[in-house]
């Protein structure tokens, strides 16, 4: 879809698949390491995480509470708050700029206009005192020198875009006059009026019951498609991913420890923490099972990660080596999936003969 | 993708899995389902008839006066029986909370009744209710704010004991805390730590140790494993699961993951608006939704299978759950429902038996 998107110069046939995917590219996250600084040690919230996102596409990071799925996030825009937190190592290309070396003005000006946010708690992310029209408006008249008037037209526009009835009504409204569902709508029409090139989802639907979420996530689905907007939703529910991401970052500890298309992740997992998570949820398409698998143990206490794979300790597959070593994100079979562990292959036989 | 490649593959799943039931035949799949059959014939515990709670809506300071009722549960009805696992499942706002607190009696219901081993909660003076609460025990959703944080672990376990009287002596509590922390996967040591040293899961297992220190036989788990992260609440599923099968206890467990619940109950009530629309045995009312709701709730939960999940067919239920304030006339699910016919508006639907154990609240099938 993503390739299909780019125009072909003419007379010039792509020489390789990377150069093809160098003109759709979009955003390059390369090693990003987001540490916080605290008294009680350094906490190493992100450390070396890369990615690529291209034109269009859907991508998602996976993980549990604590692993900086957040925090990396908040680095692509630099929300992450300084002191305690500090962005010390890496680069993050947004088309051909490093978005870490601009300064506070020229980041303002990405913010919201090329890449926008929707965040969790539609409800502490909506201003309380101000309207949905005057926040609205705010965006569209800082970034797009628009008069009030042509912001507030637009803005009637894109509520209606959003599913919201009587629009016009509604901006005049204040964000507890509005639900869940509707509120994370209007997040969606902020994050939508200055035409981003990004949208950036932290837990969109986290906080919205089963029905709603499915209409939300529908709505987004259908929006990005429509407007050709790249779309990073980060989450925990490996069934949202399964249905709307094309290519998955797992992340544990502060690392993407597997990086593939959806299909790949699911059906070929090669890191025994994604076989894992999998493996310990409930799932309504399989016949009911006596017992489920849990992941034994904690997460770690990212402040105090030892040598060696930060997922050895709860690892069934964990060799000597695991311990001393940290295992680099490589390529399995050449291809565009990418694992962190040195018994992928053992992991991978594990899944063949359990399914 | 030809069509053909599909039914190979499925055929193909559908002799390995032969295969592997015919080559190890999964003992404890079996188990469960003994003890399923056993707990469908075991004497009531909890019966419920026709409970209300309508929560008044006062205007004005000096004059006040309602102005309006929230019926957060109107006109429920259910059974439990002896060892069971009942699921009451629905959306916030659909009143399985209320439920919830409506038994334990930290709301006092408006209408209806309760009975625990035959006698009616609602009418009980404060007195005899809280020495009964000693066998009706609740887990609570939140791991953070259900432990009091000045409190050390050992002190919130051994505080029901001490209310209740069960463990007089202080050598035998501190002995029954360090015995239900190993209990609930945890090292007795804990019993000096504060809460904020823990994390979710060690202290949600913190809050089933404290359930359990009275020996109750009844346990409401409200939203008990929501607040974990995956890999947490299987841990926890599976502890839920092991006490009950070790104490024969009986839990109402109300939740909004409907693949938990599907997990772990024997049977599931469907909740909407202060009404249950559905009841049923739990693989029955999975693999055979008659209700539009629920039938609408399990085509919204999304499967952890990319392929499966784009060939799906999605039919998602518009708008939202409307104020319990003001309830839609009939059935309360009507301006929603795909099936809606006029009478639907006009007519509040009976909830009537189709199957055998099969319950349902819907006028049009």
């Amino acid at each position: 879809m993503e390739a299909g998107q780019v125009k072909r110069l003419k007379g010039r046939p792509y020489s390789t698949d990377d150069e093809r995917r160098e003109v759709s590219r979009l955003l390059k996250i390369d090693s990003l390491q987001t540490y916080f600084f605290s008294a009680a040690g350094v906490v190493k919230a992100v450390d070396g995480i890369s990615l690529d996102i291209n034109q269009g596409e859907t991508i998602a990071i996976v993980g549990e509470s604590g692993c900086g799925k957040s925090v990396s996030a908040l680095s692509i825009l630099r929300l992450v708050a300084d002191p305690p937190g500090r962005i010390i190592g890496g680069s993050i290309r947004f088309r051909d700029r490093d978005l870490l070396k601009l300064s506070e003005e020229e980041i303002r000006e990405v913010r919201g206009k090329d890449i926008a946010m929707v965040f969790q708690e539609p409800m502490t992310s909506l201003n309380p005192v101000l309207t949905i029209g005057r926040q609205l408006t705010e965006t569209m008249e800082q970034h797009l020198d628009m008069t009030h008037d042509q912001a507030v037209a637009r803005a009637v526009e894109l509520l209606g875009m959003v599913g919201i009835s009587d629009p016009a009504r509604r901006l005049r409204q204040y964000p507890h006059h509005f639900s869940g569902g509707m509120r994370q709508r209007v997040m969606i029409a902020m994050a939508l009026c200055c035409e981003p090139k990004l949208i950036i989802a932290d837990e969109p639907t986290t906080a919205l019951d089963v029905t709603v979420q499915a209409q939300i996530l529908e709505l987004m689905k259908d929006l990005t498609q429509r407007l050709g907007v790249a779309l990073i939703i980060i989450t925990h529910n490996l069934g949202i991913v399964a249905r709307y991401a094309d290519r998955v970052n797992v992340m544990y500890a502060g690392r993407i420890i597997e990086s593939g298309t959806a299909h790949e992740i699911y059906h070929h997992p090669h890191h025994p923490y994604t076989l894992a998570l999998l493996r310990s949820v409930p799932r309504m398409d399989q016949p009911r099972r006596a017992r489920l698998d849990p992941v034994e143990g904690q997460p770690p206490d990212l402040s105090r990660l030892g040598a060696g794979c930060s997922f050895h300790p709860r690892c069934g597959f964990a060799i000597a080596r695991c311990a001393s070593q940290s295992p680099p994100l490589e390529r399995i079979d050449g291809g565009d999936h990418l694992a962190a562990c040195f018994e992928a292959d053992n992991v991978a036989k594990s899944m063949a003969r359990s399914s | 993708m030809t069509p053909m490649e599909p039914t190979g593959a499925v055929r193909q799943s559908a002799e390995a899995a032969v295969q592997v039931s015919t080559v190890v035949p999964d003992v404890a799949l079996e188990h469960r389902r003994q003890s399923e059959r056993r707990v469908a014939l075991a004497p009531e515990l909890v019966t419920i008839r026709d409970l209300k709670m309508h929560f008044p809506v006062i205007e004005g300071a000096l004059f006040s006066k309602e102005v309006a009722r929230v019926k957060a549960v109107d006109g429920i009805n259910l059974t439990i029986r002896k060892g069971e696992t009942l699921g009451l499942v629905g959306e916030s706002g659909c009143g399985k909370t209320t439920t919830g607190r409506c038994i334990l009696r930290l709301e006092h219901p408006t209408g209806g009744e309760i009975l625990f081993d035959g006698k009616n909660l609602v009418d009980l003076d404060q007195k005899s209710m809280q020495a009964l609460r000693q066998k009706i025990q609740v887990i609570f959703q939140d791991p953070y704010s259900s432990l009091n944080p000045r409190m050390k672990i050992g002190e919130i376990i051994s505080e029901p004991m001490k209310v209740h009287g069960t463990e007089p002596n202080k050598a035998a509590r501190d002995a029954r805390v360090a015995e239900l922390l190993r209990l609930c996967g945890l090292d007795p040591k804990f019993a000096d730590r504060y809460p904020h040293e823990m994390s979710g899961g060690q202290r949600q297992r913190v809050g089933i140790a404290r359930a359990l220190s009275v020996r109750p036989e009844f346990i409401i788990c409200d939203e008990a494993i929501s607040a974990l992260d995956v890999s947490i609440q299987a841990q926890i599923i599976n502890l839920l699961e092991d006490l009950r099968e070790q104490f024969g206890l009986t839990y109402l467990f109300i939740a909004h993951d409907l693949s938990v619940v599907r997990h772990l109950c024997h049977r599931v009530a469907v909740m909407y608006l202060g009404k249950i629309v559905e009841l049923a045995d739990c693989d029955e009312l999975y693999s055979n939704p008659l209700h539009p709701y629920t039938q609408a709730l399990l085509a919204a939960v999304p499967v952890p299978d990319p392929d499966l999940e784009r060939a799906r067919a999605h039919r998602i239920v518009k708008g939202e759950v409307p104020s319990p304030m003001n309830p839609p006339k009939g059935c309360v699910f009507h301006p929603r429902c795909p099936l809606a016919v006029d009478c639907c508006a006009k007519i509040v639907p009976e909830f009537r038996e189709l199957r055998p154990g099969h319950w349902v609240a819907c006028s049009v099938i």
